[in-house]
């Protein structure tokens, strides 16, 4: 097509080697770099854009990008290499904004700050022990601090607990999966003649159509989509629940999972992992760096900024796991709850507390949420689990 | 005068006939060029994404193929089709002949319906192919173009292949209704379209109307900037600032801010719904202009 293409590419030897440093660092946050891509930048950086950062950067944007998270992260990413620009390494955060969320970070900033650094490589490592101890000692005194990530979930360990969680989660999905085929059968309409296919069976007959084919319009396949609150408050609860999420995603092809406490974080292809103590692991993983404190409100105009229009169509049941309790303004979580209702069919919302004594929806924010909810169920052990099923396939 | 880098260049072209690009996208244009891939584009509704197509084929002075993509679109809405109904009157016509010479007959040029995929690699001068929100396709038809995106061959089976005569330029928008494959996103280039900042807009403005007084572009520009930061529903696309700067230089307005009542009532060209309408008060309206220069 042009002569870029077959120009040999002759970049130095000391290029060469830092664009493939670059590469190796997009790789490692999460960027899906081929060697075909990594080929075409070397073949563009040896014409006549090489000469500067800031010229081939726009090429390599459009080279190794390819969403809209990869877009907004690049740019940091490409100062802190090129150009050297403050930033110790970039960590991974799936759909989720680079940006602290603000104030929260810089109050868990200093001594403390550091301390926790350090923790969170620890885990990373993969040196679960001492971490976790560091983790559970901190979680009396520093609220604000970020101990989500460090929480070993070990509260459901129990094998038989575990098993029931998935036996219940496989159940649910059985039983929204057969109402779905139940209702392709009722809908004879939308049938079009299919004539390519009648033309094909009629070649029997000699070219006589005596056989009509006809097509009908597929059935949207309910979908659901998952939003657990993975605040300190709920801590003892999200485990079991990442348990069960697991369990429905596995069983569905159409389920979306989001973890959110001062932000939102997208955690189903975590949760897609065959074996649950891993997926449980990765999404832990996920879920640390963030502070203490829950953002519901914040975090569901994330949401539906960024993931509702792909998450989200006209049989889709959002399901919020949470305990109302926001450290943001109320009225925030209720126009973002009214934006939500509009786009869904329905909203579940399961708060543990409804299970406990004397229990009555106070909190301001689960006030302001309450109109635009469909079902407002308990969700404290696993018995209030089962007891949604038959809710659920009313949906 | 110094020697033009390839991406201005194209970024001159495309100015020329009326599309405004930034550095950017100039340079994912230029690429697209180069390495002969296909270029994916994404970004809000109304920001211009199919504009970019167009404006493209006019600078190339060429065609503009364009699929629009929808649930349930098929390879026989996409790519091909046999005309059967003519196909049948053909069988009639021809009963009690040779049945080779018939079947040979029928499946010819003749009877084969083009539809964009395949047109666009048929033409004898490159066109553009626009595979416009291909996130409303079905995964299954995502498959396929990716097949058809590597090769530009398409095989039918009663006529043979068919390999394409030109290389189409590509390009692919999204809406993100639905998340695309990794393989097709690694196929592509990839180039996020934002709203302009307000002096693209404003050249934008000036570009598409001409007889529009440059500060006033300025100033309307820098008024939409202003509305897009107001939390609303539907943020105003470039096609409704266009809308809304006609409007006002039809009702001959100068400066903005001598008419705050004139400009409150033609907003209707921005905003797009009864929520949006209840929020942009008079008085939002008064705060927004006196933040206009």
């Amino acid at each position: 097509m042009s002569a870029l293409r077959k120009t040999e590419p002759d970049l130095g030897e000391s290029m060469r080697a830092k664009l493939a440093g670059f590469a190796a660092t997009l790789r490692d946050n999460g960027f899906v770099v081929g060697l075909a891509e990594y080929r075409d930048a070397l073949t563009v950086m040896s014409g006549d854009s090489a000469s500067s950062p800031s010229r081939f950067r726009p090429a390599l944007r459009s080279l190794f990008c390819s969403r809209h998270s990869d877009w907004t992260m690049f740019d940091e990413i490409f100062d802190a290499f090129w150009l050297r620009r403050g930033m110790k390494s970039a960590t991974r955060m799936s759909g989720a904004p680079q940006k602290a969320p603000d104030g929260v970070q810089a109050a868990a900033s200093g001594a403390r700050g550091l301390g926790n650094q350090d923790n969170a490589d620890h885990v990373q490592r993969g040196e679960g022990e001492d971490a976790v101890e560091a983790g559970e000692t901190r979680r009396e005194g520093a609220s604000r601090a970020e101990f989500i990530g460090k929480t070993d979930f070990r509260h459901l360990t129990h094998p038989d607990d575990l098993a029931e969680a998935h036996r219940l989660a496989e159940r649910l999905a059985l039983a929204m999966r057969a109402r779905m085929t139940r209702r392709m059968r009722a809908r004879p309409r939308g049938q079009r003649l299919d004539l390519r296919r009648t033309i094909h069976k009629s070649i029997a007959n000699g070219g006589t159509p005596m056989q009509l084919v006809f097509r009908k319009r597929r059935e949207k396949p309910l979908r659901l989509v998952v939003l657990l609150d993975g605040s300190g408050s709920m801590s003892l609860y999200s485990a079991v629940f990442l348990r069960f999420m697991h369990g429905v995603l596995d069983a569905f092809r159409e389920a979306e999972a989001f973890l959110f406490h001062t932000r939102l974080v997208h955690i189903s292809p975590a949760l897609r992992e065959r074996d649950p103590q891993r997926a449980v692991e990765r999404m832990a993983l996920m879920g640390q760096g963030t502070g203490g404190g829950t953002r519901i409100g914040d975090s569901l105009a994330t949401f539906n900024r960024w993931h509702a229009k792909r998450c989200i169509h006209s049989r889709t049941c959002v399901m919020i796991v949470s305990d109302g309790y926001d450290t943001g303004p109320a009225e925030r979580l209720g126009d973002e709850m009214r934006a939500l209702r509009r786009r869904c069919r329905r909203i579940a919302w399961l708060n543990p507390m409804i299970g406990w004594q004397d229990y009555a929806p106070e909190a301001a924010g689960m006030k302001a949420a309450l109109p635009f909810i469909d079902l407002f169920a308990p969700a404290h052990n696993l018995e209030s689990l089962k007891a949604l099923e038959p809710y659920l396939a009313r949906i | 005068m110094a020697v033009k880098l390839p991406q201005e260049r194209i970024a001159a072209q495309m100015a020329a006939v009326g599309y405004v690009p930034d550095r950017d996208l100039a340079t994912a244009l230029w690429l697209m060029d180069s390495l002969s891939r296909p270029l994916l584009l994404e970004g809000e509704a109304g920001v211009g994404k199919t504009e970019v197509a167009r404006a493209l084929a006019l600078a190339h002075e060429t065609q503009l193929i364009r699929l629009q993509c929808y649930e349930g679109l098929d390879q026989s809405a996409a790519l091909y089709e046999w005309n059967y109904q003519r196909q049948l009157l053909a069988i009639k016509a021809r009963e009690g002949s040779d049945a080779n010479a018939v079947e040979e007959h029928i499946f010819s040029q003749k009877y084969l319906l083009e539809r964009p995929l395949l047109a666009a690699i048929r033409q004898t001068k490159a066109p553009v192919l626009l595979i416009d929100e291909v996130d409303r396709a079905d995964e299954e038809f995502e498959a396929f173009l990716l097949e058809l995106l590597s090769d530009f061959q398409v095989s039918i089976p009663e006529l043979g292949t068919i390999t394409a005569t030109t290389i189409p330029r590509v390009i692919l928008t999204s809406n993100g209704t639905r998340e695309l494959s990794d393989a097709l996103r690694r196929r592509c280039l990839y180039h996020y379209v934002d709203f302009p900042d307000v002096d693209r807009e404003a050249r934008i403005i000036l570009s598409r109307l001409p007889g529009i007084d440059a500060a006033l572009a300025l100033q309307i520009a820098s008024m939409v900037g202003l509305i897009r930061k107001e939390d609303l529903r539907k943020t105003p696309g470039v096609a409704e600032t266009l809308d809304w700067a006609a409007t006002l230089a039809g009702l001959d307005i100068r400066h903005l801010q001598d008419e705050p009542e004139a400009v409150h009532d033609t907003m209707i060209c921005l905003i797009k719904t009864a929520e949006d309408k209840a929020r942009m008060t008079r008085q939002v309206t008064e705060r927004l202009l006196g933040k206009v220069a």
